[in-house]
């Protein structure tokens, strides 16, 4: 199994968020974790990444058998962790082949192996912008500042795809894209798939759901998983709402 | 969560200071203290024409008569200059023709600083580099001088073209920056031991950098070094200056004057990557960085550009400034300034347009960290003739926790309704969410530091030759891993 989180509570300030999340994922499959807004899903997507903003009271998270609790930021993503953030993060002046090359040679760094090369890191990177639709000027721009919401997704993929993660995570990434900018972003999605990895999808919509194929579907609510399914979950939510949800834990 | 930027900023900010060491070197002082027998000691060891000495004991008189002062946004401890030694040689014979004369141990103070002063070595590379090395108060090796002579280009010594080249000393000496400037120009003016002089004649465009790199190596001197750079007509030069001087607890003073003088059509690139001893982590020790730079566009068409990354020394006041007296001259500042620990920077520029349709631009970005204190001073004054001058000031300011300050002082004065002024300026913090960002991708939280303020300076940095540049990445990032935090 890769990820196994057993009854994991966190908050913010002292206050509780996530209420005793439990999941399970193993490689090669595709989970997505829907909800309504605010039920947690962005905290446990940031939680398992190890963001710090974030106090773990209870509960535990194992990846690859190792305990995450006792592994820096850093250290997970190195583990082969991605986040596909909601809100990336602009870094003035900070080129994103720049930006890319350092995170690339860390990662190696951290297993034994060598930099990239300057040619060796620009074939890399010219392999995975086809694999992933990117035009070459995105890389010479300064990382995600003046992106579009589109362009901002699509340099998620594209890093995604340079870090080859083992997990990755992706952080409603469909939210404010048009049908375009979705179905390079899915494509990037199915592309990266093997049967070594796995893919935790979250997402508000349904609409994703149709590019990217789940596995599983769970619905996170008030802060616990209170309900899984397969694909057929994601329609019914679509048709009957999420007050479908609320109504049965009431 | 605060407290973890904290502590990740702790961490980063410990760093150590590379070129700490000292060198034993056989060394020659002046006796300590000032006085007018000093001067004359100085002049005398120098074997300096009568105009230069009364050049020196007028501006020494004149420096009794001031006071220092203290307008600069800076806490300095009151300087007992009657305990600074003004001068300090290497005993080691000067005039060298080849390097098998130089000290070995000087030889390998320069290796160790990275620094080649063998042309040999230096001629493997692509582009060459004219260095002159000053060690405390006297240049001890200038390369590349006879290729650069072929083209008429002097670059030598200031001591040197003092015995060389008297009329040309005399000429420009003291036209830009006179001794009755400033306190600490009157100070230079009066001990001022060595330094670089530069001459580039008419159309002449220099085929390669100039450098000069200043060492302070020993105990309780002062460093006043002079610096004269000339462009004739049409001429061009790029000009680079580096500096470092070991770890001790005693501030050390630093007073040096570069003067710049740009011809009708000439261009002049002034580049600094001052990484004076910044002082320890209580602030103990480092230089006091008190330097007056400025240059004068004196033809129409001619260019002036200062770009400094400034990373050491404990307090740096200076504002190197340009004249803008010929028309359509164009001044240029880009600056970064980084201050970490107790550091203490005030520095900025004055850009003085005289001549018709002169256009500046200034690029300011301070970087303050652990309980530095960073100010931005700048002055652009745009006089009645100026008709139709130009203005564009950017002063950026990037707070690394929550103990440093930031500060930015532009004072504009336009005295004509056809010139525009621009000013902007912004004031951020290195955020939580941007080291998150880079430590989700594996990049450690130092580094990433390092890589978001590479990114804000970005826009100096740009301007520095390229062999520098690289220079001043690395020594950003130390400066914020290790210095600025």
């Amino acid at each position: 199994m890769l990820l196994q989180i057993k009854n994991l509570h966190a908050g913010i300030n002292g206050k509780e968020i996530l209420r005793g999340v439990d999941l399970e994922v193993s490689e090669g499959e595709v989970h997505a974790i829907m909800g309504p807004n605010g039920t947690g899903k962005s905290t446990l997507a940031a939680v398992i990444a190890g963001r710090e903003v974030f106090d773990v009271t209870a509960g535990e998270i194992f990846y690859k058998g190792k305990d995450l609790m006792d592994l820096s930021i850093e250290e997970r993503a190195r583990e082969g962790i991605f986040m596909g953030f909601q809100y990336p993060v602009e870094i003035p002046g900070v080129s994103i082949t720049n930006f890319m090359r350092t995170a690339v040679n860390e990662v190696r760094k951290s297993k034994g192996y060598d930099p990239l090369t300057g040619g060796e890191f620009l074939r890399l990177m010219e392999e995975k912008k086809r694999l992933v639709e990117i035009t070459s000027n995105l890389t010479n721009r300064s990382v995600n500042e003046g992106f579009s919401g589109g362009e901002k997704k699509k340099n998620e993929i594209f890093q995604m795809a340079m870090l080859e993660p083992t997990l990755a995570i992706l952080d409603e990434t469909d939210s404010g894209l048009d049908i375009d900018a979705l179905r390079i972003v899915a494509n990037g999605v199915n592309k990266l798939r093997r049967p070594d990895n796995a893919f935790v999808v979250i997402t508000h919509y349904q609409r994703l759901l149709e590019h990217i194929i789940p596995d599983f579907v769970h619905v996170l609510f008030e802060g616990k998983i209170v309900k899984s399914g397969g694909r057929e979950l994601a329609n019914e939510l679509e048709d009957k709402g999420y007050d479908w949800i609320k109504k049965e834990q009431e | 969560m605060e407290s973890e930027s904290n502590k990740i900023l702790d961490e980063v900010t410990q760093g150590d200071y590379k070129y700490g060491f000292v060198t034993t070197i056989d060394t020659e002082f002046a006796p300590t203290g000032l006085t007018e027998d000093t001067i004359r000691f100085i002049s005398g060891k120098k074997k300096e024409p009568e105009f230069l000495l009364e050049f020196r004991l007028k501006a020494y008189r004149h420096w009794l008569t001031m006071s220092q002062p203290k307008w600069a946004h800076l806490h300095i401890d009151p300087i007992d200059f009657q305990k600074i030694i003004f001068y300090a040689a290497p005993k080691k014979k000067l005039e060298l023709s080849d390097l098998n004369e130089v000290d070995p141990e000087l030889l390998a103070t320069f290796t160790k600083l990275g620094i080649s002063l063998d042309e040999q070595k230096r001629l493997t590379g692509v582009a060459g580099t004219a260095v002159d090395a000053v060690i405390d108060s006297v240049s001890v090796k200038t390369t590349f001088t006879e290729t650069l002579s072929k083209h008429g280009i002097i670059f030598c010594s200031f001591s040197e073209a003092v015995q060389n080249h008297p009329d040309l000393v005399k000429q420009y000496m003291g036209s830009v920056v006179p001794y009755t400037d400033n306190y600490f120009a009157a100070l230079n003016s009066a001990v001022f031991s060595d330094g670089s002089f530069c001459f580039i004649p008419k159309g002449v465009r220099c085929p390669m950098e100039l450098s000069t790199y200043f060492r302070i190596n020993a105990a309780n001197t002062g460093q006043f070094e002079r610096t004269l750079i000339v462009a004739e007509e049409g001429a061009y030069v790029s000009y680079m200056e580096g500096c470092t001087a070991p770890q001790r607890d005693e501030n050390q003073l630093h007073a040096a004057i570069v003067e710049i003088v740009a011809l009708k059509d000439a261009q002049v690139k002034y580049s600094t990557v001052q990484n004076w001893y910044p002082g320890d982590k209580n602030g103990k020790g480092g230089i006091y960085n008190f330097v007056t730079k400025r240059g004068i566009c004196k033809g129409s068409n001619s260019k002036i550009s200062w770009t400094q990354v400034e990373t050491g020394s404990a307090i740096t006041w200076k504002y190197p400034s340009c004249i803008l007296m010929g028309d359509h001259s164009v001044g240029e500042f880009y600056s970064v300034a980084v201050t970490n620990n107790h550091q203490q920077a005030d520095t900025g520029t004055k850009m003085m347009h005289l001549g018709r349709n002169t256009r500046s631009t200034i690029i300011s970005k301070g970087i303050s960290a652990g309980m530095g204190n960073n100010s931005y001073r700048g002055l652009v004054r745009i006089s009645k003739n100026a008709v139709n001058s130009r203005n564009y000031s950017q002063c950026d300011s990037l707070l690394l926790g929550d103990k440093c300050g930031a500060h930015t002082y532009p004072y504009i004065q336009v005295d004509n309704k056809s010139s525009i002024v621009e000013h902007e300026a912004t004031t951020s913090k290195i955020s939580e969410d941007q080291l998150f960002y880079c430590q989700q991708r594996g990049i450690s939280s130092e580094n990433a530091i390092g890589l978001i303020v590479n990114g804000y300076a970005k826009e100096v940095l740009k301007q520095l030759p390229m062999e520098f540049a690289v220079e001043a990445q690395k020594l950003l990032s130390i400066s914020l891993e290790g210095s600025v935090g």
